[in-house]
């Protein structure tokens, strides 16, 4: 007979997943899950469906990284084609999805993070979240909202919408930039810079704090995955993956996404509708992988924007495999992200307006793939003669890391989470673990009713016994 | 002056809602004096509480526990608001519908190439047989379609509510905007 811990729903996350914890007699914690626990079905809806309807379908996978979607799915869409896009659209793509991942960082730091890196783990939880950050630095919360906005206004400048944009199409993209609205882009970019600056030395000064947290989610080991590009710096829109062991050496360098299938293959549990997926020549789990901010960064020798680059040499300092560090990373990709706008909206090229390739399919099938805020992401379509959808495979990027997720979420729990006096602190650092990888379930659901706090006795067929609930 | 008790809720939907809500930007933390958030992915509470004067849902009803939780929630709120198209519509989560269930999960689950192929069902609420706006399911109050409806659209229908008044949407947000 075990005790089962119920945290339900994981909260401050974007999507919706819970959390149980089982104990053992002597009231330790014996083993524990993350459980995604919606599924939306868009792999098997989109057979039947015409190949350029794609984009904009496949943004509604997720609201929070709908550019990102976009972005893969479109470039999957190119291969279709089999064209080569403009260079000035592949610059312009590369902008929106930077503007997104600056938007979506500040999201997953400011308005999901941040009560419990300024209030802390233990604070009162009608406080910790971001009107109690407003409360108590209302500076940090302005900041917060300001750098959100301001990725979300280029997306809107650039696509019309800020949310679903129908910018990003087949081929490129649908319009060229003017040089009015580049000049606003470019207006607005040096107070991001100076925000994501200022954060990241906030957050250097209580990031003592937390000495007991970083090694804790640091226990467990993985490799990373991510997209560099030829001068071994970040690259969020092209290039080659890369995979590194947690000792920094390098595994696979050079990986074509288009052959994907070849070295990714993904694991089923019965207990979550996410899959995990692996580096197939080493084997489960010998062969998971982190992906998003934190591999990003160790993956790469440089930024290559010069304050990001700054930050990165602090970053190098870190314990490389620390989950917490995460957020740290976060905050050295929003200013990396403002940089890298400013010098790509600088090239000369950048108000062309030869922004699109028409053609026909003239694949049968095509594979896209972009950094998303979380990590990387790969769309993969088969089409017909008619060019409608017969097969589609996605990878998601927050699904690299769920194998990651799932057992941090074990060792975090170990460390923390004592029967005998259980607190609500305990779980927070849990879920807190959770949230430094900034997962994007999108899908979704909370319990409603429920309190905080369910404990319950499991028999060993799986009935419950006996509940308490605080 | 006791601030307005404001729910918001996520279904099925792709959480683009929710991101239009946020992007009211600043005017989230200026509505704080008047609006008390009780329950949402933003804050930490677990459980639904009682007496919500209003509560806005994002997405489709689309497995067993989201059936469960939008009859507590209509239960425990004054004005139910369908955010989104999804929510009033069935939108994208709906196109489901004319396949299944069933081939969903197994063209997610049982593909040969995985490993352990199988479909998961431990823990994890059941999918229903099809997906459904939330108003067939509870009442609804006010309808506000839009894919995802703006900023402003929403922030027009809190500070109608927050005067008293009905939010009048004619005109103001449209399905796919
Ligand atoms: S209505 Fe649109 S934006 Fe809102 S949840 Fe549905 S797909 Fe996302």
């Amino acid at each position: 007979m075990t005790q089962q811990i119920l945290i339900d729903p994981v909260t401050r996350i974007e999507g919706h997943a819970k959390i149980t914890i089982q104990l053992n007699d002597a009231g330790d914690v014996e083993d524990a899950h993350f459980h995604v626990t919606q599924l939306r079905g868009f792999e098997k809806f989109c057979e039947g469906r015409p190949f350029h309807e794609m984009p904009s379908l496949m943004a509604r996978i997720c609201g929070i990284c709908p550019v990102s979607h976009l972005v893969a799915s479109a470039k999957a869409c190119d291969a279709l084609l089999a064209v080569t896009i403009p260079p000035t659209a592949a610059n312009l793509r590369r902008v929106l999805n930077l503007a997104q991942i600056a938007q979506s960082h500040a999201l997953s730091f400011f308005y999901l993070s941040s009560p419990d890196l300024l209030l802390g783990m233990d604070a009162d939880i009608e406080k910790r979240n971001l009107f109690g950050v407003a409360q108590m630095q209302p500076q940090l919360a302005r900041d917060g909202v300001r750098l959100r906005q301001m990725g979300q206004q280029i997306i809107e400048l650039l696509g019309g919408k800020r949310i679903h944009p129908a910018w990003v199409v087949p081929g490129g993209v649908s319009e060229p930039l003017s040089s009015e609205k580049r000049d606003r882009i470019l207006a607005m970019l040096p107070e991001g810079i100076e925000i994501s600056a200022r954060t990241l030395d906030w957050f250097k000064s209580v990031m003592e704090n937390y000495a007991d947290e970083i090694l804790a989610f640091s226990s467990l080991k993985t490799m990373f995955l991510g997209l560099t590009n030829e001068h071994d710096e970040l690259e969020m829109y092209d290039g080659l993956l890369r995979i590194m062991d947690a000792d920094g050496r390098i595994v696979a360098d050079g990986l074509n996404p288009d052959d994907y299938e070849q070295f990714i293959t993904e694991k089923v549990e019965p207990w979550t509708y996410l899959k995990s997926p692996f580096y197939k020549p080493l084997g489960y789990p010998a062969g998971i992988y982190r992906v998003g901010p934190l591999a990003r960064l160790n993956l790469v020798k440089s930024c290559g924007t010069p304050r990001a680059d700054e930050a990165l040499g602090y970053f190098r300092t870190l314990d490389s495999q620390s989950s917490f560090h995460y957020h740290y990373a976060r905050l050295i990709e929003i200013l990396y992200c403002f940089e890298k706008i400013d010098e790509l909206l600088h090239t000369p090229d950048i108000l062309s307006d030869r922004v699109r390739a028409h053609a026909e399919p003239n694949s049968e099938q095509g594979v896209g793939t972009s950094e998303a805020p979380r990590g990387t992401l790969l769309h993969h379509y088969q089409i017909d003669q008619n060019g409608l959808i017969t097969r589609a495979n996605l990878i998601i990027a927050t699904g690299h890391n769920n194998y990651a997720m799932d057992r941090s979420v074990m060792q975090v729990a170990k460390r923390y989470v004592k029967s005998a006096h259980l607190t609500e602190g305990m779980l927070n650092r849990v879920e807190a673990v959770i949230r430094t990888f900034d997962p994007c379930l999108s899908c979704s659901t909370h319990a409603v009713g429920q309190m905080a706090l369910q404990i319950q006795l499991i028999a060993p067929d799986g009935g419950v016994i006996e509940e308490v609930k605080r | 002056m006791t601030r307005t008790r404001l729910a918001t809720v996520w279904l099925d939907g792709c959480s683009g809602c929710h991101m239009s809500f946020l992007d009211i930007d600043e005017q989230l933390l200026v509505l704080a004096d008047q609006i008390e958030l009780v329950y949402s992915p933003l804050v930490d509470r677990k459980d639904f509480p009682e007496d919500v004067d209003v509560t806005l849902i994002e997405g489709a009803v689309s497995s067993e526990e989201d059936l469960e939780k939008i009859r507590r929630i209509r239960e425990r709120t004054h004005i139910l608001i369908s955010l989104g198209d999804c929510a009033v519509t069935g939108n994208v989560p709906s196109l489901r519908n004319s396949i299944g269930a069933e081939p969903v999960l197994r063209r997610a689950y049982l593909d040969p190439t995985l490993l352990n192929p199988q479909i998961p069902n431990q823990v994890i609420p059941r999918l229903l047989p099809l997906v459904r706006p939330v108003h067939s399911v509870v009442k609804v109050d006010i309808y506000v379609p839009g894919c995802p409806p703006s900023a402003n659209t929403i922030l027009y229908v809190l500070t109608e509510l927050l005067a008293g008044r009905t939010p009048d949407l004619n005109g103001k947000t449209r399905f796919g905007a």
